[in-house]
């Protein structure tokens, strides 16, 4: 039973992505504009049409117990990584470990795990596979390793929707929190996926970006030239906790999570429906989910991929759900600077638009240098500050679509 | 010739520290892999296999599960390597 007088809010953010180690620093990067693509060095690479990706900012195993990291996948690594740096930031609150969740999810799981286990059963047997195999390829062994980290018996999720599952995790800990089922609610999504497989099998449903002799400017949503999107790596968290508890703590509060909208296409596989009516649906929906107003929102992070087919539906999509109050949204694809990061890019954004409403700023979109006509909303070129429109507390959007017709968007407001 | 005991704990050693962290010095022959130096059935799995390779002996499934001690793995991999 949902309790619609619960509110929750964001107590701690955390990130490790391609332009930053934690969440500050990824914040400052992009408000900055600093692009994450680079060349990919490996050898395979060369025997691939795509040549770039935007890897995160460290190696995520120095960053951990070398012990403990040998039992986990890299997108369990990073999904620690932000979760630790989260925790911290919301002060570690002092929580029933009962009433303790986690949500945490990735779109792909321990791919590189799967393929490294395979290539050792096929050469050496299967007695010298990690007896750690199965949890560290499993899609939600991230979200395992997170509650016994941080001791969370709530209850352990891991929603999968491709490149929505970071944003319907967040949505679903908003969920937990407003049915009572927890208190707080350590919630995300995470991917690394950046290996042969992925960009060959991404390469041949022909939906990368091939600039690579320009690998900054690659990722350019919105703009006439885009070719298709650069695959990031990276996991975003953020503390999920209901009003009460926080306050009861006296704990910094970044914003409120308001409430979240779904819809699904039910169209295509891997493309999005040409009318644009499941993103609209997701967007109505979390406003009406969230008890905002369309005049309220002033910024969009928008899922924008630099896919040709994608951007234009959504930015007509965010125009046709607000109507007038479109005028006066400032939309944002930070995808432009850190890639995309699949399972992860729901949960980095929603930080981002998070930090974008505590500045009173949306960061750029990079390389927007020929703008598509008719998108029907005001695209951030460059930092823009965030001007309310009434006296209603200010609210931002993040959108997160994903293969299988998944429509996700996740509504913050002001404290 | 046949390994020694200390031989076999030096190595054991390393191999612990590798898989589980626990530091050489730590590693005696008194302690229980599970109770004393916190290594779970997982663990304890990569460590048999380490240390078969190591070794050249085998450790099969049903005699790993009677090996709870630093000890006990000295005396089996002492025995097998003297079988072997």
């Amino acid at each position: 039973m949902v309790n619609a007088s619960t509110r929750v809010v964001i107590t701690g953010v955390g990130a490790i992505t391609p332009v930053g180690t934690d969440a500050p620093a990824t914040w400052q990067s992009m408000l900055a504009g600093r692009s994450g693509v680079r060349a990919l060095t490996a050898d395979w690479a060369e025997r691939l049409p795509c040549q770039i990706a935007a890897p995160a900012a460290a190696d995520p195993a120095t960053m951990i117990d070398r012990v403990q990291a040998r039992k986990l996948d890299r997108c369990e690594m990073f999904a620690l990584i932000a979760a630790r740096e989260a925790w911290a930031d919301a002060g570690k609150p002092d929580v029933d470990p009962q009433r303790l969740g986690v949500v945490v999810a990735s779109g792909i799981g321990g791919i590189s795990s799967t393929l490294t286990a395979y290539d050792t059963l096929r050469e050496r047997g299967w007695q010298r596979l990690s007896p750690f195999t199965v949890p560290m390829l499993m899609p939600n062994g991230s979200a395992g390793w997170l509650s016994i980290e941080f001791g969370a018996q709530a209850g352990v999720h891991t929603p999968v929707s491709a490149c929505a599952s970071g944003a319907e995790a967040i949505a679903y800990g908003i969920d937990m929190i407003k049915s009572g089922r927890a208190d707080v609610v350590i919630a995300g999504g995470t991917e690394a996926a950046i290996i042969e497989l992925n960009i060959a099998a991404f390469a041949a449903m022909r939906a990368l970006s091939l600039r690579n002799d320009e690998p900054e400017r690659a990722s350019r949503p919105f703009d006439r030239g885009r070719d298709g999107f650069v695959l990031g790596e990276g996991a975003g968290i953020v503390i999920l906790e209901s009003e009460a508890h926080a306050a009861g703590r006296d704990a910094r509060v970044y914003a409120v999570a308001a409430g979240a909208g779904y819809s699904c296409d039910a169209h295509h596989i891997a493309q999005p429906d040409p009318t644009g009516t499941g993103a609209r649906l997701a967007i109505t929906r979390a406003l009406a989910n969230s008890g905002v107003m369309a005049k309220q929102l002033v910024h969009v992070n928008a899922h924008a991929t630099s896919t040709p087919a994608g951007d234009v539906l959504e930015a007509r999509a965010i125009a046709a759900a607000l109507g007038e109050a479109a005028a006066g949204v400032v939309v944002s694809s930070t995808k432009s600077m850190t890639g995309h990061l699949l399972g992860g890019a729901g949960a980095v954004e929603s930080v981002a638009a998070v930090m974008a409403l505590r500045d009173r700023m949306a960061p750029p979109t990079i390389n927007l240098d020929d703008p598509e006509f008719d998108l029907g909303v005001e695209i951030a070129v460059k930092p823009t500050e965030l001007h309310a429109q009434g006296s209603e507390p200010m609210a931002v959007l993040n959108n997160s679509f994903g293969f299988g017709g998944s429509n996700v968007a996740v509504v913050f407001t002001d404290a | 010739m046949a390994i020694t005991q200390e031989e076999i704990l030096a190595g054991l050693s390393e191999i612990i520290d590798e898989i589980a962290g626990v530091p050489a010095d730590e590693v005696t022959p008194d302690k229980t892999f599970v109770d004393d130096l916190d290594i779970d059935s997982l663990s304890m799995v990569e460590i048999a296999v380490a240390a078969q390779d190591k070794f050249g002996v085998e450790i099969p499934d049903d005699q790993l599960k009677d090996l709870k001690t630093v000890q006990d793995v000295i005396d089996y991999v002492g025995r097998a390597s003297v079988s072997a």
